[in-house]
């Protein structure tokens, strides 16, 4: 009945089927097939990353809710709540950018407000292959077109994120998208199906045949044949979207919700079977009472559709009727379609029909576990050995700050940016481009700043410190905004976990992760994996992507990186040690990737950090902003730009890293050390200011001031940068923009 | 004073507009849905920005059928103040309460970005606290605000005085660099020619609080509330 | 019965979809497109009686809300 192309087909292995098998006391039939296909998928069971995620730390007085609900949350002080989480994409944006991320929007946003949040920002962090080759174009402008068409159409703002070119990324993009809501706290709800005999209601758009088996393709690589996989994209309805977050958060006001959950991958299957296995009970529903549109579809269809735009509700018996005025009123469907049942099955029938019967817990809990075997790989050995005694640099400073300011990497994102509404819901306070994404909470005096940060070059160097890195790189950038940073969601894209060096790379960045969230305290609320990043057997940098909430209690305390007056004094905190691993200088100067990526003292890092909220909150600085891509120097350049000229003029002392001068001051210059902030504060509150320090055991020291129309920067006491603080802003604005110049009569 | 704030389903900035007529600048303000028909006793209506009906079709094509704005048109004609925002604009436009219909922005991309707006003309409910040429700077987020009207029409707006706003550089000069979607005759916003129904595309109540980057949007919104201010 | 409604901007107003698509098409190779205009296209299914019927009731639905008449034309097909 069942043959292994079938078999092949669903993606399911040979012992995995034996376990089906086992735990029905038969053969599955076509329909159940396809339901374990789906929750015993990568993508929804998490079977090659679950005993790795288990080790993460997602406690904390500030943890609402942890991993395991639709999104994690966090406390937030005056009776509120911060409801957030990132996703991946992934798979979809390659095959159809602009839907692959509007659809991908589309689900982040679901998760939030499934949780009675009311969603308020959102953010993503793009990576593509390198700017200039074939196929980069058309991907980055249909993922950020579909980023803001579906963001901008539901009114939700998009305030931070960032891009990266790498040819890494060239067969696989990687679109993760994060979302961020606010909620009472004690209106927070959950996904849970409970209550014998409460009726389950599905609201929202009909169902199609898109998507299907979305699920099993995110958990695959591409090859030749993903071509043919188009129809498994699904195309968003941001309009159907607004209507149902408004009827939503409507509906729960009511409290006639047992609970709530959206039908995201795996479409009305995992929104049935996960909320059934959290409330401990059974659900049985009918698919032909299924709003359709479509004709003759069949249950399995009807299971498996990844249509968009719909929310599975547990409704309290007898309250039927306020819940269907609320979506009528916002003319949704909203159809009883079966009960809550006190058996621990999942029962699907057809006009009836009993058409599949499943123990909730074989698809959840019990679904596969795999402890995949890891070996470090080969080729790591090689690629850390950096000499920078065979480096050789004709530049001058000048000409490499310029250079790298153009890059891809570092350049403006404006032209992206731009795309998006950032303002909508008058809260942001931090435009785009300042650094952190900042946005108050209207009714309090507080403020919300979110980063998202990875630097894959370090994860293919080193995934262990790479990942500490990113957590320390996204914790920084909310403290460098003047906010406590308070908890972190992650997005972890990898290669083939079957392979073993994959799996390495796996289980490193997770112990990287935890032992940063662990030392910075900011517990992991929740997030997603995404694996089979991979094309042509050729997988991704281990990326990591991290996402860091903070709180700032005053939000007139908010900093930005932008330079405030002329001859405000420059203080550079922390330690230059003029790490060229992993740099951007030396990919872009020196053509290479090596090395190993710079060093993190993460108890160095989580006083740094706690300085900067001091500063803020104590209004001791004007501006704050921390080093990474590009090193001191362009972080200084960073901070002059948008000032209407405001130059700068620094002395920092040389680190003898090589023989070669040159090197020497580009490892100054362009170094990447980690646990760096210029900030600058006006005269008379240097002594104050280095005082804190002090008191933190943070290295801090007077570098320079701000003022002229120069970017000037000495090492050892040799000006090796002085450029026109204009020439460099403006190869900072223009590069991104400049590959997309259209002629329009 | 009340403001009446209509929200159409996909409307967005309907609570921002909310906010600023209540927190900011102090007035009465209700959110009056698409399917009602009674203003409830406003003095000025706003229709906000959004995408009203996932703004398919054409933007604002649909919410001209919406049972609210019978009672618009009606408020319109009896001289009450309506003044029609991005999208509100858009509506006003299908609706016949202003000549001329938006195409794409020329470059066919999305602009959220503040720009600079110059006022024209100080003689409607919504200009009144502005000087003749005063330069406003204030956010614009849409991807169809290319203002477009056929020549003859064009020709009246503007021996009119219909032309409310134009886009222009911080000086005050209007020159194509400083127009950002290809708007005929760089023109942000009008009027009706009885001068009590305005539409423009910037976001007056994005920039009327510091903490948002700015508060040249007030100069508008306190116009309204200046007309109705007890003598 | 099947009416197919074609909108399209009127001549006077700039095209800037129509002129980005000609330019995608001059760069492929395509120099012999001179022009390209770009529509909405409709199809609708009415029950009327016959095919005047049919395109009567469906220039009357695109007059009032397919075409905007200040920038856009229309004409009608039945089947």
């Amino acid at each position: 009945m069942i043959d292994q192309q079938t078999l092949e087909r669903h993606g399911i292995k040979p012992d995995e089927y034996d376990r089906i098998v086992s735990f029905m006391g038969r053969e599955p039939n076509l329909t159940e097939l396809g339901i374990f296909s789906v929750m015993w998928s990568e993508h929804c069971s998490y079977k090659s990353s679950r005993v790795h995620l288990r080790t993460l730390p997602t406690d904390g007085p500030q943890v609402l809710q942890g991993p395991g609900e639709n999104a994690g949350a966090i406390d937030i002080g005056e009776g509120l709540a911060a409801v957030f989480k990132i996703e991946s994409h992934n798979h979809p944006s390659f095959i159809e950018p602009y839907q692959g991320a509007a659809t991908g929007v589309g689900g982040i946003i679901r998760d939030i407000f499934t949780m009675g949040a009311r969603p308020i920002a959102l953010m993503d962090s793009l990576r593509f292959g390198a700017l200039d080759a074939p196929g980069t174009k058309r991907l980055l402008e249909g993922v950020v077109a579909g980023i803001a068409g579906y963001g901008n159409s539901i009114g939700i703002p998009t305030v931070g994120g960032e891009v990266y070119f790498e040819p890494s990324y060239s067969g696989n993009c990687l679109v993760n998208v994060f979302c961020l809501g606010i909620a009472k706290a004690t209106d927070i709800i959950k996904g849970v199906a409970s209550g014998v005999g409460n009726p389950v209601y599905y609201v929202g758009a009909k169902t199609g045949r898109d998507g299907i088996h979305g699920a099993t393709m995110a958990s695959a690589e591409f090859d030749d044949k993903s071509a043919e996989k188009r129809p498994a994209v699904q195309v968003g309805d941001p309009f159907m979207e607004k209507l149902l977050l408004e009827a939503c958060l409507e509906v729960m006001k009511t409290d006639a919700l047992v609970g709530i959950q959206d039908m995201g991958a795996a479409g009305l299957t995992c929104s049935t079977t996960e909320m059934g296995s959290r409330g401990g009970a059974g659900v049985e529903i009918d698919t032909a009472l299924v709003p359709q549109r479509e004709t003759g579809m069949t249950p399995y269809e009807i299971m498996l559709s990844e249509s968009q735009e719909r929310m599975l509700l547990v409704v309290k018996r007898g309250r039927e009727k306020d819940v269907e005025s609320v979506f009528d009123k916002w003319d949704l469907h909203a159809v009883h379609i079966g009960d809550v049942t006190d058996d621990g099955m999942l029962r699907v029938r057809h006009h009836g029909e009993l058409v599949a019967e499943i123990p909730n817990r074989a698809l959840t809990d019990e679904a596969p576990v795999y402890r995949r075997p890891m070996a470090r790989p080969e080729y790591l050995d090689e690629v850390q050995q950096l000499d920078l005694d065979s480096l050789s640099d004709r530049d001058s400073g000048g000409q490499t700050l310029l250079r790298l300011l153009s890059t891809g990497n570092i350049a403006s994102k404006q032209w992206l940016y731009r795309q998006y509404d950032h303002m909508v819901q008058t809260n942001t306070v931090n435009l785009p481009g300042v650094g952190a994404g900042v946005v108050r909470i209207k009714g309090t005096d507080r403020a919300l700043a979110m980063s998202l940060d990875c630097n894959g070059r370090y994860g293919y160097l080193d995934p262990r410190r790479g990942a500490m890195l990113a957590v320390a790189e996204a914790s920084r950038n909310v403290a460098c905004a003047g906010a406590k940073p308070l908890a972190t969601t992650n997005c972890l894209n990898f290669g083939n976990p079957e392979k073993p060096g994959i799996m390495w790379q796996f289980g490193e960045a997770v112990a990287g992760l935890g032992d940063a969230c662990r030392a910075l305290d900011v517990p992991i609320t929740g997030g997603n994996v995404s694996l089979y990043n991979e094309t042509d057997g050729k997988a991704i940098y281990p990326t990591p992507t991290i996402g860091v909430v903070g709180l700032l209690e005053h939000v007139d305390r908010v900093l930005t990186r932008r330079f405030a007056h002329s001859g405000d004094v420059i203080i550079l905190l922390g330690e230059s040690k003029g790490e060229l691993g992993g740099s951007e200088y030396l990919k872009t100067v020196h053509d290479m990737v090596r090395g190993v990526p710079p060093s993190l003292d993460l108890a160095a890092e989580r006083a740094l950090q706690a300085l900067m909220v001091t500063l803020a909150t104590r209004r001791l600085v004007h501006s704050a902003h921390d080093c990474s891509d590009g090193g001191l120097a362009v972080a200084l350049a960073e901070c002059t730009f948008g000032t209407a000229g405001i130059g700068a003029e620094v002395s920092i002392g040389s680190v003898p890293v090589a023989r070669s001068p040159r090197i020497n001051a580009a490892a100054a210059l362009f170094g990447e050390s980690a646990s760096r902030v210029l900030i600058s504060t006006s005269t008379d509150t240097v002594t104050e200011v280095l005082q804190q320090a002090a008191k933190a055991g943070v290295p801090a020291q007077v570098i320079g001031e701000t003022g002229g129309n120069r970017l000037r920067i000495s090492v050892g006491g040799d000006i090796e940068i002085d450029v026109a603080a204009e020439e460099a802003e403006r190869a900072w604005s223009d590069a991104i923009g400049r590959s997309f110049v259209r002629r329009v009569a | 004073m009340k403001f009446a704030v209509i929200v159409f389903p996909g409307s967005n900035c309907d609570q921002d507009a909310h906010h600023a007529a209540t927190a900011v600048l102090g007035q009465q303000a209700e959110l009056i849905w698409h399917k009602d028909s009674d203003l409830k006793g406003a003095d000025a209506v706003i229709l906000p920005g959004g995408f009203a009906h996932g703004d398919y079709l054409r933007t604002g094509a649909m919410a001209r059928f919406s049972p609210v704005m019978r009672e618009v048109k009606a408020f319109a004609d009896r001289g009450g103040p309506v003044i029609g925002i991005c999208n509100g604009f858009q509506v006003l436009l299908e609706s016949g309460l202003l000549p001329g219909a938006m195409l794409r922005n020329k470059e066919l991309k999305y602009r959220c970005e503040f720009v600079n707006v110059r006022v024209e003309q100080t003689d409607t409910p919504f200009t009144g606290g502005a000087s003749a040429g005063q330069v406003l700077r204030i956010p614009i987020g849409h991807g169809e605000g290319n203002y477009y009207a056929p020549p003859e029409a064009l020709e009246r707006l503007e021996a009119n005085r219909q032309v409310i706003f134009r886009y222009c550089a911080p000086d005050g000069t209007i020159s194509d660099a400083s127009n950002p979607n290809g708007s005929l005759h760089a023109i942000a916003g009008i009027c009706n020619e009885r001068r009590n129904v305005v539409g423009m595309m910037p976001h007056p109540e994005r920039a009327c609080e510091p903490a948002l980057g700015g508060t040249d949007g007030l100069v508008i919104l306190e116009s309204i509330v200046k007309a109705f201010a007890p003598a | 019965m099947r009416a197919r409604v074609f909108v399209t901007l009127k001549k006077s107003v700039f095209d800037p979809q129509g002129q980005t698509i000609a330019d995608a098409l001059h760069s492929m190779g395509y120099g012999t497109v001179e022009d390209v205009r770009q529509g909405k296209f409709f199809e609708l299914e009415l029950a009327a009686a016959d095919a005047a019927q049919a395109k009567a009731l469906a220039a009357e639905v695109a007059d009032k809300l397919l075409a905007n008449p200040v920038i856009e034309s229309f004409r009608v097909e039945v089947d």
